[in-house]
C-alpha cells in the first residue's frame, strides 16, 4: 500500500482555471468547498461563519420592510460595475425607496455549468465590497447549478430586510397636485454604459454605470424632510416609466421641464447616435423624490450636500389630471407627452 | 452637440413661430405633408404643432420604410430565420413589425431563430466573416439614405469573396411614393384633401440631391421645401412653404443647405446604380402596388441576392380588417379616425403599419400627442 | 426617415474608415460613400457610414437667418421659475 492520506488536506479551489460543474450544486463536498472558499470568505460575517441554513437575527425596531430583486444583466461586467455590486445596490435601494434603513441581505446564485470560477470570484468580491461599503451584511444565501445552456453564466437574486420609523410614510400613491418632482442627478448613465459594451453596437465612451447604494442619500433626505411623499429609483424603463408609475398610482398628472432634466453630454450623444430617448434609459444610482412644494428647497439642499446627489434638480410639478398623463415642456417650446415605454427601446435607423 | 443643439434652440423657435403667425393669411388653410418619418418624429417629439397657428396643418406622409414594409416580406424574413436556419441580421426598427401569425422577428428569436440586431451592414459582414459556417442574410430596408450602405456591403462581400453572405433587398424610392400620393383620387379630386406643399426629406436628399423634386413642383404645381432634421429646420421650411403658397409659387427650395446640394452625393448614387436596378412594381403596406418604386439586386451580384439564393416567392397579405393605415398614410384620415386606434392597436400591440414604428403617424400621435385628443377637427 | 447625425472626424483609419466623435462618444465609421473628408470635418452619419460632408459655412448662415427672422421673446413662466431654482 503506497502513500498515506495527508490528514486534513483538501485540494484548494482552482479559481484561476476552474469552472463551475454540476457537483458544485449537488450539496456535497465540492459545493461546501465552493461556499466556504468563495462566498463565506468574501462576505465574512458572524452569521455566515455559523454555517447554518438560516440566519438568526435580533429583533428589529420599527416597521419591517422587505424587498427582493433578481439580476440577469448581460454583459456581466460593464464599465462602472458588474452583476455582483448591481445586485447588492439594487435591493438596498428597493428597501431604501420605502424610506427604510436596509439592515440585512440574502443572496442566491444560479450558476451555469462551465462558468469560470475566476469570474465568479470577481463577482463575489465585488458584492462583498459593495455590502461592506454600504454596511449591510449578506447573512444567508443559496447556490444552485444548472446545465450548460440553461443559464446566462450567473443569475443572482438578493433579498433585503430593513426598518422604517413610524414618522416616515413614503409610498407611490402619495403624490399630490402642487408637489415638486426632484431627480437626484443626471439620467441614462447605466443604460448607455451597458449598450457601449454590447456587441454590434460598439462605441467608445467614458460613461460608466452609476450603480450605487442610495440608502445614505435617502437617510439624508428623510432626516431633513421626513414628510416627503414618494421615493423611487428609475431603473428599467428609465425616468419616464417611474414617473408614469407614480402618476398612475397617485391618480395625478405631471408636467416636466425638459431643460431642467440633467443628462450628461456623452449620454445625450450616445442616445442621439442610437436613436434612444434618455428618459427611457435605465439608471442604477439615481432616485426620484416627490414632495410638497414647500419641502423642495430642503430636499434639494440635502441631496446636493451628499456625494451621490450633487447634481440634483427640480424637474417638474404634479398637477391634477384624470388621465394621469405625464407631459413635458420641450426645450424647443412645444409640449409633448412622456408616455409609458412600449416594449423595449431598441436602437433605430429611422 | 454641435450642429444639433443650435437647431433646437427655443428662443429661435419662438421667433420663427411668430414669423409664421405673421405671414399666414387669416381664413386660408395651409395643408403641408411632411413626407419623412424623421420629420414626423421631430414634430411630435418637440411639440412643433403646438407652436403653429391653427390654420397650418401637418399631414404625416408614408416616409417610414418600416411602416411601408409589406407583411409578406416580413413573413419571408421570418421564414428564412425560423425555417431555413439562416443568421438574419436586421436593424432594430424591424424587430417588432407584426407579420402573419402574428409573428415578429423578435418573437421568432424567442422561438430559437438566430436573429441578430445590427447597427450597420458592416456588422453583418463582420458576422459573416467571423462565422463562415453560418448562412448570413442581411434584411435590407430603407429609402435612398440607407441604400448606399447596402450597396457598399455587397461590393465588399464580393471583394472579400464571401460565399455565406446575401441581402434580402427591400429598398424603396421616395419620388415614387410622393407621386403615388399625389396621384391618389382623394388628392387629385378637388375638395377632399388639398395638399398645398411638401416638406422634403432631409437625409434622402443628401444622397439624391434637390434636383429630383423639381418634377413634382412642375407637374403637380406643389411647392417642395427640403428641410433639415431638427425642429428649427422644420419650422423654417414651413415658413418658406407658407410664403410660396401666398405668392402662388411652386418651386423646389432647399432649407437644408448645410448638407443638401442640387446633385446630391454622386459617389453614393454611382455605387447604388452599380449594384441595384428598378423593380417594375412593389407592394407598399397601406399604399398597394406602386410602379417603379423599389430596387432589386442586379444579375451581376446574384450570388449576394437572398431572393435568388433561397428562392423567396412573394405572397401578398392583406392588412387587418378595420385598419385605416392606407387612408392615414395619404393624409385622408387621422389616427383618431381609425376604430382600432388606441384600443386594439397600440404601440405595444401594433396592428397596422402606422403604429409599428415610432415615426408612423399613429405611433407618434399615441406616444406624444394623445393628451391633445379631442381638439377641434381641422379641415381645409 | 433616416436617423442621421452630424459627427466630427477625429482620425482617418485604413480601409476607408474614420474615427468620429459625437459629443464625446467615439465610433469607427466608413468613409466609402464620401470624398475629400479630412480630420476636423463634420459629416452626416447614418448606419455606420458618412453620407455627406456638412458645410459649416452654410450651417452658420442658416442659424443667422433664423435669428434675423425671429425676434427675442420672453420664455414661459413655468420654465423660468424652474431655471431659477436650479441655478
Amino acid at each position: 500500500m503506497g502513500g498515506t492520506v495527508k490528514p486534513g488536506y483538501v485540494r484548494p479551489l482552482d479559481v484561476k482555471r476552474g469552472r463551475v460543474d454540476l457537483s458544485h450544486g449537488s450539496g456535497g463536498r465540492a459545493m461546501a468547498q465552493l461556499i466556504e472558499h468563495l462566498f463565506v470568505r468574501a462576505f465574512d460575517n458572524e452569521w455566515l461563519r455559523q454555517g447554518n441554513d438560516g440566519a438568526s437575527l435580533p429583533a428589529l425596531p420599527g416597521r419591517l420592510v422587505m424587498a427582493t430583486d433578481s439580476h440577469v444583466v448581460s454583459p456581466l461586467f460593464f464599465p462602472g460595475g458588474d452583476i455582483g455590486c448591481l445586485s447588492v445596490h439594487g435591493t438596498i435601494n428597493d428597501v431604501a425607496m420605502v424610506g427604510a434603513q436596509p439592515l440585512y441581505l440574502s443572496a442566491s446564485f444560479i450558476l451555469e455549468e462551465g462558468f469560470p470560477l475566476g469570474d465568479l470570484q470577481r463577482i463575489v468580491e465585488s458584492m462583498a465590497r459593495a455590502a461592506r461599503d454600504a454596511n449591510v451584511p449578506i447573512v444567508t444565501g443559496d447556490t444552485k447549478v444548472v446545465e450548460q445552456g440553461k443559464g446566462d453564466g450567473v443569475f443572482i437574486t438578493t433579498t433585503g430586510l430593513g426598518v422604517v420609523p413610524d414618522t416616515v410614510c413614503v409610498a407611490g400613491d402619495r403624490a399630490q397636485p402642487g408637489d415638486a418632482i426632484i431627480v437626484s442627478g443626471p439620467i441614462g448613465d447605466h443604460g448607455v454604459a451597458i449598450m457601449s459594451v454590447r456587441e454590434n453596437l460598439s462605441f467608445t465612451t467614458s460613461i460608466a454605470s452609476d450603480t450605487a447604494a442610495l440608502h445614505g442619500l435617502v437617510a439624508a433626505i428623510v432626516q431633513s424632510a421626513p414628510g416627503i411623499h414618494c421615493l423611487r429609483d428609475p431603473t428599467r424603463g428609465g425616468l419616464a416609466t417611474t414617473l408614469n408609475e407614480i402618476a398612475s398610482q397617485s391618480g395625478v398628472g405631471m408636467v416636466l421641464a425638459e431643460e431642467a432634466i440633467p443628462v450628461r453630454r456623452e449620454v445625450a450623444a450616445a442616445c442621439e447616435l442610437l436613436g434612444l430617448d434618455p428618459l427611457y434609459v435605465a439608471n442604477e444610482g439615481k432616485l426620484v423624490c416627490v414632495c410638497a412644494a414647500e419641502d423642495a428647497d430642503t430636499v434639494l439642499t440635502a441631496l446636493r450636500a451628499h456625494p451621490l446627489g450633487r447634481e440634483a434638480a427640480l424637474i417638474g410639478r404634479v398637477v391634477e389630471d384624470v388621465h394621469c398623463f405625464v407631459r413635458m415642456e420641450t426645450v424647443f417650446g412645444g409640449t409633448r407627452m412622456v408616455d409609458w415605454l412600449s416594449g423595449e427601446q431598441l436602437p433605430r435607423i429611422c | 452637440m454641435k450642429y444639433i443643439d443650435e437647431f433646437r434652440d427655443g428662443k429661435l423657435a419662438r421667433g420663427l413661430a411668430q414669423a409664421i403667425r405673421a405671414e399666414v393669411k387669416p381664413g386660408r388653410w395651409y395643408n403641408f405633408m411632411e413626407f419623412c418619418g424623421g420629420h414626423t418624429h421631430a414634430i411630435s417629439r418637440y411639440g412643433v404643432e403646438g407652436l403653429l397657428p391653427e390654420n397650418v396643418r401637418m399631414i404625416h406622409g408614408p416616409g417610414c420604410p418600416v411602416c411601408v414594409l409589406p407583411i409578406g416580406r416580413v413573413d419571408s424574413a421570418i421564414e428564412l430565420a425560423l425555417e431555413r436556419g439562416v443568421t438574419l441580421c436586421t436593424y432594430g426598427d424591424v424587430m417588432r413589425v407584426p407579420a402573419s401569425g402574428p409573428l415578429t422577428l423578435m418573437k421568432a428569436k424567442a422561438r430559437g431563430a438566430d436573429v441578430r440586431m445590427v447597427y450597420s451592414t458592416l456588422d453583418a459582414l463582420r458576422i459573416a466573416q467571423g462565422e463562415p459556417q453560418r448562412e448570413v442574410v442581411f434584411f435590407a430596408i430603407g429609402f435612398e439614405t440607407t441604400t448606399p450602405p447596402t450597396a457598399v456591403a455587397i461590393k465588399q462581400a464580393q471583394a472579400l469573396g464571401l460565399t455565406n453572405f446575401s441581402v434580402f433587398c427591400n429598398h424603396v424610392l421616395t419620388p415614387a411614393a410622393i407621386s403615388n400620393i399625389l396621384e391618389s383620387p382623394e388628392v387629385r379630386k378637388i375638395g377632399t384633401v388639398p395638399l398645398d406643399g411638401f416638406v422634403g426629406p432631409a437625409h434622402v436628399s443628401t444622397v439624391i440631391g434637390s434636383q429630383p423634386y423639381e418634377f413634382f413642383a412642375e407637374e403637380y404645381e406643389k411647392p417642395v421645401v427640403i428641410a433639415g432634421f431638427e425642429p428649427l429646420d422644420v419650422m423654417q421650411a414651413i415658413l418658406m412653404l407658407v410664403r410660396q403658397v401666398n405668392e402662388g409659387r411652386a418651386e423646389v427650395e432647399n432649407e437644408f443647405t448645410r448638407a443638401v446640394t442640387p446633385e446630391g452625393n454622386e459617389k453614393a448614387k454611382a455605387v447604388v446604380a452599380e449594384v441595384f436596378e428598378l423593380r417594375r412594381s412593389f407592394e407598399w403596406r397601406g399604399l398597394g402596388e406602386v410602379p417603379y418604386s423599389a430596387l432589386r439586386i442586379k444579375e451581376t451580384f446574384r450570388n449576394f441576392d437572398a431572393e435568388a439564393r433561397f428562392g423567396i416567392g412573394y405572397r401578398s397579405v392583406a392588412d387587418a380588417k378595420g385598419c385605416e393605415c392606407g387612408a392615414i398614410l395619404r393624409g385622408v384620415k387621422r389616427p383618431e379616425d381609425c376604430k382600432l386606434f388606441g384600443t386594439v392597436c397600440t404601440p405595444e400591440d401594433p396592428i397596422g403599419s402606422c403604429m409599428v414604428s415610432s415615426e408612423g403617424a399613429c405611433a407618434a400621435h399615441y406616444t406624444y400627442g394623445r393628451f391633445r385628443g379631442g381638439a377641434a377637427r381641422r379641415t381645409g | 426617415m433616416c436617423l442621421a447625425i452630424p459627427v466630427q472626424v477625429v482620425e482617418l483609419l485604413p480601409g476607408d474608415q474614420a474615427l468620429v466623435d459625437a459629443g464625446g462618444v467615439r465610433k469607427e465609421v466608413s468613409l466609402a460613400l464620401v470624398e475629400g473628408v479630412g480630420v476636423g470635418d463634420y459629416v452626416i452619419l447614418h448606419v455606420g457610414y458618412a453620407l455627406h460632408k456638412l458645410d459649416e459655412q452654410e450651417a452658420k448662415r442658416t442659424l443667422e437667418l433664423f435669428a434675423q427672422i425671429g425676434e427675442a421673446a420672453p420664455s414661459t413662466a413655468g420654465s423660468e421659475a424652474l431655471r431659477a431654482t436650479n441655478g
